[in-house]
């Protein structure tokens, strides 16, 4: 039980002293992309080496090595899977597998020499220590300091990493004003999309002094396609956010706690659960908490797959056991939010800087970053780009920093075209605006949202029109169908996306998709609706001429628009097999035998089977 | 007619959450999570336990995309359709599974209660993408051959 002050110092001081006793420390990558890599096999493959051999053992015992084997949490690198680091050397490896095990364990966890051949290489060259990886070495990690490099399902680990030090000094050398200053001073912003002062919401609820109850709730409903950073704090360094929300409890004078996480996340679930059982048994949650007038309970709830459920309002709704659907604001969250009572709502990045602010107080905060949007942001960097994974970078930080500099550049065979930022809420920034410093400010100015952080790298293989068809359908699904605009407003414009991509866009579609857009941004009800249109307004803008093509001209220019591409046979190819003549299913296509074939293209519907069982590669797709 | 060990096992999971309005959601979860569908008689059921009209609890049950009355399969295969994996090409990989397993987006469930396949908006792999999710476990940068793979070998294990 860890019920007083000194009780808490004496348990991180043992803490450190058996992490100190670690001679050498194991870090196999537990992140959800390096299990799903096989991350888990190659953690009990090398914790089953290391009990069979004599030489070092996994217990603490005075005569032999201490070693260490550890599932930490997201290491970031995640293409490059399953990850294992091991220090006190800091070798980094990747793609490590079963039979890698053994070498490991022979030449560097015995040895403390390196297996060269799965360092990380980039241009012939390779790197040993995460430090020289410039894709690491650029980044700024303070949301994620423990994420990989602590064992994520360990409370002891957390406290030998520094881990209470904010939730101590709180509740022991400040008041819960004094907190509330500190955030508000530091110039936090809401991480989840909006970027609203979490020091303001903060005060506005401890404001509410004779209230009977207030409430702390983080939306781990981290629902944008292609965003993944709040799920790895969550399954990388649970305790982090939970300390985070403690710290709320404590400023504004709540007492109750509550997770919402995305259905979708069952490590990120299993993970809290474990952290708060783990708390909640030696007294760190519950009531009077470290001898002080200070309780706190933790609750987690389970999304149940509704997007929308990211909006304040229907998250609550959705944790009193409602349908999620948002509702007419105000009454804010602030002042009524679950079960009608004073609520601070914040999403899980921006708990898990908390911490570090009250450690380090305010000032250290603004020193990183921009004046208005102060601190560091994370990012899950995905698609045509060589290194994907999770990124942290101060706020400000260039498009072109983060694609080239950490990014490593597009994929070979790719060109930059556009980045997505912001999900279904966002939009696209462009070659133009590589140079531009990516802050909550200067993004809106582009028409796009930083949003929760997903950054989408698109080549000159995507065809943007699509994108924001793609995207209209995700929202227009996940529309929740309580205010009209969103409702109706989003199906007709998803109509016009889809007649367009299917080739039978007519002139005027794009004027009467931006006076839509413009009516369903001013009158929906929640962010949801108002942002929908956001990805195709900004495609719009920045790629009009596709759209023209695509409606004028009926061609997309990256072939990605099945209905608008048209299927050749190249004559010097075509041996005349008949191959494709079988293969077609509607018999668009004609020729004798040992003749040149051709597709009738009145008929083809564009399967494409024809192409894609010709052995002579003489079928093509003209745009 | 459900038999009477569906209602002792709604009764086992009403205890834990309690009578009252907001366990509805994480019942119903624990429910299809026990069942892998949520019967209609059951949800009823719950209503009438926990204090709710009948209605409510069938409004927040069709409200959220989790919860289905159908039953499903042994295998729930959830191809993702994030941003991420939809640039780096999903759809063949769904409609690979579609043709393989003779469904559709009207038919999600085969015949012989294996597989159940659908689609969802991000798994949170998005480094790995194209990605699929076969109940709990992840499956990394799928490929229309990857993912034929997966069904011989999930088929292999029931035999």
């Amino acid at each position: 039980m860890i019920k007083t002050r000194e009780a808490l110092k004496e348990y991180k001081v043992n803490a450190i002293k058996e992490k100190d006793a670690v001679r050498c420390r194991v870090l196999v990558c537990a992140g959800t992309g390096c299990v799903a890599t096989g991350s888990i096999k190659i953690y009990e493959e090398l914790k089953r080496l290391c009990e069979d051999d004599p030489e070092v053992s996994v217990e603490l015992m005075d005569h032999v090595p201490h070693v260490g084997v550890i599932k930490s949490g997201c290491q970031g690198f995640c293409e490059l899977g399953p990850l294992v680091r091991v220090e006190p050397y800091s070798y980094q490896y990747i793609k490590v597998q079963l039979e890698d095990c053994k070498e490991i364990m022979e030449r560097t966890i015995k040895n403390g020499e390196p297996v060269e051949r799965l360092f990380y290489k980039m241009n012939g060259e390779a790197y040993a220590h995460p430090a020289d990886i410039p894709y690491l070495a650029k980044q700024t990690r303070i949301t994620l300091e423990n994420c990989g490099n602590i064992d994520a399902e360990s409370m002891g680990e957390y406290i030998a990493a520094g881990g209470f030090s904010a939730l101590e000094k709180a509740l022991f050398e400040m008041t819960p004003d004094d907190v509330v200053n500190e955030v508000d001073k530091s110039g936090l912003r809401g991480r989840g999309g909006g970027g609203f002062p979490m020091g303001r919401k903060w005060k506005q609820v401890a404001a509410h002094k004779d209230a009977d109850q207030k409430y702390v709730v983080c939306n781990g409903d981290e629902g944008d396609p292609g965003a993944f950073m709040d799920g790895s704090v969550m399954e990388g360094d649970p305790y982090k956010l939970i300390e985070g929300m403690m710290l709320g409890g404590y400023a504004v004078g709540a007492n109750q706690g509550y997770i919402y996480v995305r259905a979708e996340y069952p490590m990120s679930v299993a993970r809290l659960k474990l952290a708060i059982a783990q708390m909640e048994e030696c007294g760190l949650l519950g009531d009077n908490i470290l001898g002080t007038d200070f309780s706190f309970h933790m609750h987690i709830n389970r999304g149940a797959g509704a997007f929308v459920c990211g909006e304040g309002s229907a998250l609550t709704a959705s944790i009193e056991g409602h349908r999620g659907m948002p509702r007419v604001k105000p009454p804010r969250t602030v002042d009524e939010g679950l079960w009608g009572k004073p609520t601070v709502l914040n999403n899980v990045e921006t708990y898990a800087n908390v911490p570090g602010i009250i450690n380090k107080g305010a000032d250290w905060f603004r020193s990183i970053g921009t004046e208005k949007s102060t601190g560091t942001k994370t990012f899950s960097l995905t698609g045509a780009i060589e290194n994907t994974g999770l990124i942290e970078v101060p706020m400000g930080t260039t498009l072109r920093e983060i694609i080239y500099d950490i990014g490593g550049g597009l994929k070979e065979g790719s060109e930059f075209k556009a980045v997505q930022i912001g999900g279904p809420s966002g939009g696209c920034l462009t070659e133009a605006q590589l140079d531009e410093p990516l802050d909550f400010d200067s993004v809106k100015k582009f028409g796009a949202i930083i949003g929760s952080g997903g950054l989408v790298v698109m080549d000159q293989n995507t065809c943007m029109v699509e994108v924001a068809r793609f995207f209209m359908s995700f929202t227009q699904r996940e529309s929740c169908g309580k205010c009209v605009p969103c409702r109706e407003g989003t199906k007709r414009m998803l109509e016009i996306l889809e007649r367009i991509v299917g080739g039978k866009g007519e002139e005027g579609d794009i004027e009467l998709l931006q006076e839509l857009a413009d009516m369903i941004c001013n009158t929906a009800l929640c962010g949801l609706g108002k942002s929908a249109p956001l990805p195709v307004l900004s495609t719009i803008k920045a790629f009009r001429e596709e759209y023209e093509e695509h409606i004028r001209d009926k061609k997309c220019r990256t072939h990605t628009c099945t209905a608008l591409r048209e299927y050749k046979i190249n004559p010097e190819f075509c041996i005349g097999c008949g191959k494709c003549t079988k293969n077609c299913p509607v018999g668009a296509i004609t020729g004798a035998r040992k003749s040149v074939h051709h597709i009738d293209s009145g008929l083809c519907i564009k399967c494409g089977a024809c192409k894609d069982n010709c052995a002579f590669d003489a079928v093509y797709v003209e745009a | 007619m459900l038999d009477q060990s569906y209602y002792d096992k709604t009764d086992e999971i009403i205890a834990q959450y309690g009578r009252k309005e907001s366990s509805l959601i994480p019942i119903m979860q624990d429910i299809q999570g026990e069942y892998r569908y949520l019967p209609g008689e059951l949800l009823s059921y719950v209503a009438k336990e926990i204090g709710i009209r009948e209605a409510k609890a069938f409004s927040v049950a069709t409200f959220y995309e989790n919860f289905s009355f159908e039953p499903k399969g042994k295998y729930i295969i959830k191809v993702c359709d994030g941003t991420a994996c939809h640039v780096r090409k999903s759809t063949p990989v769904l409609e690979a599974l579609y043709k393989k397993l003779g469904l559709s987006k009207k038919k999600h469930t085969t015949d012989d209660m294996m597989f159940t396949v659908d689609t969802v908006s991000c798994l949170g792999a998005c480094g790995l993408a194209p990605t699929m999710m076969v109940n709990e476990d992840v499956h990394p940068a799928m490929t229309p051959e990857k993912a034929l793979e997966v069904i011989k070998k999930l088929r292999g294990e029931q035999l």
